[in-house]
């Protein structure tokens, strides 16, 4: 498509060409982005109420990178991530009810109310978790890796970490098998400056960028909260990944518009205010995707209205999803701790006897 | 009936189990071109190729979790570690991870892998290569932990390992690699786990072990025997699954208990053992129950503190005289 014309009819400057993005997408992108704000605003007002318990990692002003990564992926491709992994695991096709319902510690929850906010799990859509050890998600990633080029297929894994995952052996470790055995896998760092309130530039005396180049692994940089840039550059490497180029990283900038956790003030002794409110202003990528959408006459007010309408819809219908969807019962308690409970032999040992 | 060694039965159980299941694959340090530190992986390399006998960087933690992402995804890997000592280094990718995870996702994932590799002191190598480390495992819920002591036992459970949907954490003895004994043949002989086996019957005096010190304590129930002492020596062969009933019918048997195993006592696997047969059968219990172990202190490297610090069959003799009142 050489030009975007709206439906108005009025032909405009196709902003969406460099991006290789067709319209479709493009609104399509913009509605994810909305439902994983909305569905991150609606968790923060459960916690809030005591609906939701334990830690609470919001992925709030960080919906670009989920959105755009894990769009340009196949069905048949895995994510894994760390424990702000709300809106990945929905971006993988886990639903919005079941997240919500995770959260809330029910049985309709994505790990039947056993893991968590931090342990969102989607087999079916090889959503892999979910992780909350930093770093420790790297090397299952890796072996995902592994099984994919052991089989013979062709899918490729996308592995996020946030930036203090990179100074985790794990990581290290992970990249140098990566590219010995070239593993079809891409890390993919969300990097938002802090890791929990320790700024990067603190605890690394060298760049983002530069962290893979000792394991030989190519690094490429995008504005994470540029969700067509990010998107377009996901399609490519998964594109050069899947044809055996081996594992890549990529440094995603983005910005997290909320604490660390819900436990934690939105700014505070390791950043200002002024910083936070400044970032919200210019770096929100709904309103980056917004504005070059309202530019391209591709979207109005009333649509964009709309289309925030249905996000809400559908993180109010988790909500009361989750809400009405049983706890556990004392019955699951003892349930799923072990594949195979071997018939010879006792398992359990604080003094419940196998039947 | 064949007569083995130890390190020949380990090799012809992971030999069968990969010719029998493809998804089966050896990952760790030196299993390849140098045929594995203790020569356990001897010849897999030759017959199964780079792309399933696979030398791994020192990095313990990475291969021990890539191990566990490829259990997640289907594989059945068995990573070697060297020694459990340096398995330490990977100790979070098998408790937050391997024995975690199906649990965490409600069953959503099977993580069938075996970590093997050996455990225990062998002979001077001092603190940091010298530790018995089956309790940092059997303590987690998630992971089966497996202790062979004879070869024939070390086959038919290794097998059994790689054919469960567990983690299996599978502990070996360097000073066990040489020892022979008879193993059968069968390709689909396979020891079921969570079964003691009773090493030697007794009626005085139940002498409870597992892994390497089965040697040790049937040294003692020979020495015993010429005292006119019969003690029987339970192996227990799996700390978890646990074999309770074998444990709570030697006990009935000779209501004399000594426990003996080679890492420290402290929260050690007889603690747990001990708790639970004054739990379960302190009717049964004509004295309190001994404990052998290393003692409590890092391994020494001059060979006569290291002798001093390892359990002996001396000592279990003395345990036992001491809970039979002699």
């Amino acid at each position: 498509m050489s030009e975007t014309k709206t439906r108005k009819g009025a032909v405009k400057s196709d902003v969406l060409k460099p991006y290789g993005v067709t319209p479709e997408l493009a609104l399509e992108l913009m509605q994810e982005m909305l439902l994983y704000r909305r569905f991150e605003e609606k968790a923060e007002e459960a916690y809030a109420i005591g609906k939701i318990g334990g830690f609470c990692h919001l992925h709030i002003g960080q919906e670009g990178g989920a959105a755009g990564s894990i769009k340009a992926l196949r069905e048949d491709d895995y994510v894994i991530s760390a424990y702000r992994e709300h809106t990945q695991a929905i971006a993988k096709g886990v639903s919005p009810n079941a997240v919500m319902a995770e959260l809330y510690g029910r049985v309709g929850g994505a790990s039947g109310g056993k893991g968590g906010s931090m342990h969102i799990f989607g087999a079916h859509v090889r959503f892999m978790g979910g992780h909350g050890i930093v770093g420790g998600q790297v090397p299952l990633a890796t072996g995902f890796g592994w099984k994919i080029k052991y089989r013979e297929e062709d899918s490729v894994v996308l592995c996020f970490m946030g930036d203090a995952a990179v100074n985790q052996g794990a990581f290290h470790e992970s990249l140098n098998m990566a590219a010995v055995w070239k593993l079809p896998v891409i890390y993919v760092v969300e990097h938002n400056l802090y890791g929990m309130g320790t700024a990067f530039t603190r605890v690394s005396t060298t760049e983002m960028q530069d962290k893979s180049k000792a394991h030989g692994v190519p690094g490429t940089t995008v504005d994470g909260q540029d969700v067509l840039a990010t998107y377009a550059l996901f399609r490519k490497l998964a594109q050069e990944v899947r044809d055996g180029a081996g594992p890549k990283f990529v440094t995603l900038e983005t910005y997290r518009f909320r604490g660390h956790s819900m436990s934690d003030p939105v700014s505070g002794t390791y950043r200002s205010t002024e910083e936070v409110e400044q970032r919200k202003k210019e770096d929100d990528p709904i309103a980056i995707l917004r504005d070059k959408l309202f530019a391209g006459g591709l979207l109005d007010r009333s649509e964009l209205e709309a289309m925030d309408a249905e996000a809400r819809r559908i993180a109010n219908e988790a909500a009361e999803f989750a809400d009405n969807s049983p706890v556990p019962g004392p019955e699951t308690l003892y349930r799923n701790v072990w594949a195979v409970e071997n018939p010879n032999g006792r398992l359990f040992f604080d003094g419940r006897r196998r039947d | 009936m064949a007569v083995l060694t130890y390190r020949e039965a380990l090799n012809h159980a992971l030999r069968e189990e990969m010719r029998r299941d493809p998804d089966v694959f050896l990952m760790g340090e030196e299993v390849g071109e140098y045929d594995g530190a203790y020569k356990v992986s001897k010849g897999l390399l030759d017959e199964f190729g780079p792309k399933r006998v696979v030398d791994s960087p020192i990095s313990e933690l990475g291969f021990a979790g890539l191990g566990v992402g490829a259990a997640m995804v289907g594989l059945r890997p068995v990573i070697e570690f060297m020694t459990f000592n340096f398995a330490h280094l990977a100790l979070d990718q098998v408790l937050s991870n391997a024995a975690k995870l199906h649990y965490m996702s409600d069953g959503q994932f099977d993580i069938p892998i075996v970590f093997r590799g050996p455990t225990g002191a062998a002979l001077q190598l001092a603190a940091q290569h010298s530790q018995a480390c089956e309790t940092y495992y059997s303590h987690a819920p998630g992971c089966k932990v497996v202790t062979p002591g004879t070869p024939a036992d070390a086959k038919g459970l290794l097998k059994a390992s790689i054919r469960d949907d567990d983690p299996v954490i599978f502990m070996e003895g360097e000073l066990l690699y040489n020892v022979k004994g008879e193993v059968p043949d069968d390709e689909d002989f396979v020891i079921p786990l969570g079964v003691a086996d009773l090493k030697r019957e007794g009626s005085d005096v139940s002498i409870i072990t597992h892994g390497k010190m089965i040697h040790v304590a049937l040294q003692a129930a020979a020495k015993l025997e010429k005292d006119g002492v019969q003690a029987e020596v339970l192996d227990l062969r799996t700390i978890r699954p646990l074999d309770m009933d074998a444990i709570l019918t030697t006990v009935a048997k000779t209501n004399r208990v000594v426990y003996l195993e080679e890492g420290w006592p402290y929260a050690g696997t007889g603690a747990q053992v001990v708790s639970m047969i004054q739990e379960e059968a302190f009717d049964e219990l004509d004295a309190p129950i001994l404990r052998v172990t290393q003692a409590d202190i890092p391994m020494p490297y001059a060979k006569n503190l290291e002798i001093l610090a390892k359990p002996s069959a001396e000592r279990v003799v003395d345990a036992c005289n001491k809970v039979l009142y002699r």
